[in-house]
């Protein structure tokens, strides 16, 4: 059970109109997993980001996803819109709405999921604000919201993108702790496609790094010795 | 009060009534949507394409609406993927559309039978436009738009809040903007004849603006775009019956008043919290 495969790529080119970004690419995430996605602009990042979602299919190779994570259930954080923040809706309606998927069709939500939807508020500390419009929340805590919804959408993996972008530093450092509380005491596996370099090598298990073409996966500590981790990551800490 | 029992004895203002209520309703609905995802500009491009089509049919003698339903709806497709496309040239791609349409419109009209009543009644709306065809057609497709908004409420909610994470977790995003198009595209062929090309996008963006200035939730946002709707166009054709002005404007200029007093209630709410 720990060490359960919740997502394995095999052999996977990844790319549009037969021009791979990606090729060869393997790896796995893991119950418990802390993957970063690191890489420049233009690197193929957002491309690997769809086809993990399976909104892109490889060109090549096969990319699966366990039982439990199958059939659209996946604990999906988008970049933001900014159609989206000032959005009428309270945020009760919107982490209720992480219980949609593509395959079931339904008029109302049960109250079974109506219960885990303010549990998963409550672990994210969000709870008192269940009532108030998302539009009248701070960067930070419309983060907080949208992570309480991809966990209703499933509590066993989280694929971020870019979730610090645009919150202050203070806020920024209150979502990682987060994360790692989800991730260390909840057992929740995370994906997070990052700028934020630093912070991904001081939380991250493993680092997956996409470089024109070629790619480097291995753990944090290999990383921060192989070529890529000494180019990109500076120093590291 | 006898002059407003008077009004409901000409049949043709019943059917402008019912025609009205129903299209009114169908645009503040799907305005919610649009206006959320940045669409609204699409509803008025329509107008405009509509306005080229109806301006053609007239001239070469055919019936107004075999035109220009099946034209409209071309069109809303068209627009929808050009916004989909180029986030940032969207708007432009609309404004090009819709002076085009306008243009082929006018020159058509004036090649052939002049600048005549008919064509003004379009461009800014009459009473007396509507007849059964309207009629029944607007029943159709109030109902389906209801339809949609009841069966797939949370779905509308879900693609209408955030497209990216509905199409993860497998919502036919596309599927439901292209229908979101066409329900709108039929809203504005009805109801353009009554409000007039230059006017019909107010029924879908102002219900929907005013809902969002007094209400926090979705639900109520919706909830109160149709009231606001089908309301202000009840007292607009009233009241363009007692002073005998242009439909059309007389129904945004309701609308226009609803949306200012909530603006002033909501700037006041918002003062007494903080």
């Amino acid at each position: 059970m720990d060490h359960q495969i919740l997502l394995s790529c095999r052999d996977v080119s990844l790319g549009y109109e037969g021009q791979p970004i990606w090729e060869h690419l393997d790896f796995q995430v893991c119950a418990g997993d802390y993957v970063c996605i690191v890489g420049e602009n233009g690197s193929g990042k957002s491309t690997l980001l769809k086809s993990l979602l399976g909104l892109l299919k490889p060109l090549h190779g096969s990319i699966t996803m366990a039982p439990s994570l199958a059939s659209g259930a996946i604990g999906y954080l988008p970049q933001q819109t900014r159609a989206q923040r000032d959005f009428p809706a309270t945020v009760y309606e919107v982490v209720l709405s992480g219980f949609l998927n593509g395959k079931k069709h339904r008029f109302f939500y049960s109250s079974a999921e109506k219960s885990r939807a303010l549990m998963n508020l409550g672990k994210l500390g969000v709870l008192e604000l269940k009532d108030r419009c998302y539009r009248e929340l701070s960067g930070g805590q419309q983060q907080r919201v949208l992570l309480a919804r991809a966990l209703c959408a499933a509590g066993e993996l989280l694929i971020l993108d870019e979730p610090v972008t645009g919150l202050d530093p203070a806020a920024a450092q209150d979502l990682y702790r987060t994360l790692q509380y989800l991730n260390e005491k909840e057992g929740v596996a995370i994906v997070m496609v990052t700028h934020d370099i630093q912070n991904a090598l001081h939380y991250a298990t493993a680092i997956l790094h996409a470089g024109h073409g070629r790619w480097f996966w291995g753990s944090t500590a290999d990383y921060l010795v192989s070529p890529y981790g000494k180019r990109f990551g500076g120093d590291g800490r | 009060m006898n002059l407003l029992l008077e009004m409901f004895t000409y049949p043709f203002i019943l059917r402008a009534f019912v025609v009205g209520i129903l299209v009114s309703l169908c645009a503040a609905l799907l305005g919610v949507s649009l206006v959320l995802k940045r669409y609204s500009m699409i509803g008025d491009g329509l107008s405009h394409v509509s306005f080229g089509a109806l301006a053609v049919a007239l001239a070469c003698g055919w019936a107004p609406l075999p035109v220009s339903i099946p034209v409209v709806i071309l069109a809303a497709l068209g627009l929808l993927r050009l916004t989909e496309r180029s986030r940032i040239g969207a708007d432009a791609a609309i404004a090009v559309v819709s002076a085009s349409a306008l243009a082929i419109g006018v020159i058509v009209t004036s090649l052939t039978t002049g600048m005549t009543t008919d064509v003004d009644s379009y461009m800014f709306g009459s009473i007396l436009a509507m007849d059964r065809s309207d009629v029944v057609l607007s029943v159709g497709l109030c109902a389906a738009v209801l339809l949609l908004f009841v069966l797939c409420y949370h779905r509308l909610f879900a693609i209408t809040f955030d497209e990216s994470f509905s199409r993860a977790t497998g919502v036919k995003v596309d599927w439901y903007n292209t229908l979101l198009s066409v329900l709108t595209a039929l809203t504005i062929v009805l109801g353009m004849r009554m409000m007039g090309a230059m006017l019909i996008s107010s029924l879908v963006i102002f219900p929907a603006l005013t809902a969002m200035r007094l209400l926090r939730s979705f639900r109520g946002v919706v909830l109160c775009s149709g009231v606001l709707g089908v309301v202000c166009f009840c007292l607009g054709l009233t009241g363009s019956y007692l002073f005998s002005t242009p439909v059309g404007a007389t129904v945004v200029l309701v609308d226009l008043a609803a949306f200012l007093c909530a603006w002033a209630l909501g700037s006041l709410s918002r003062r007494q919290r903080s």
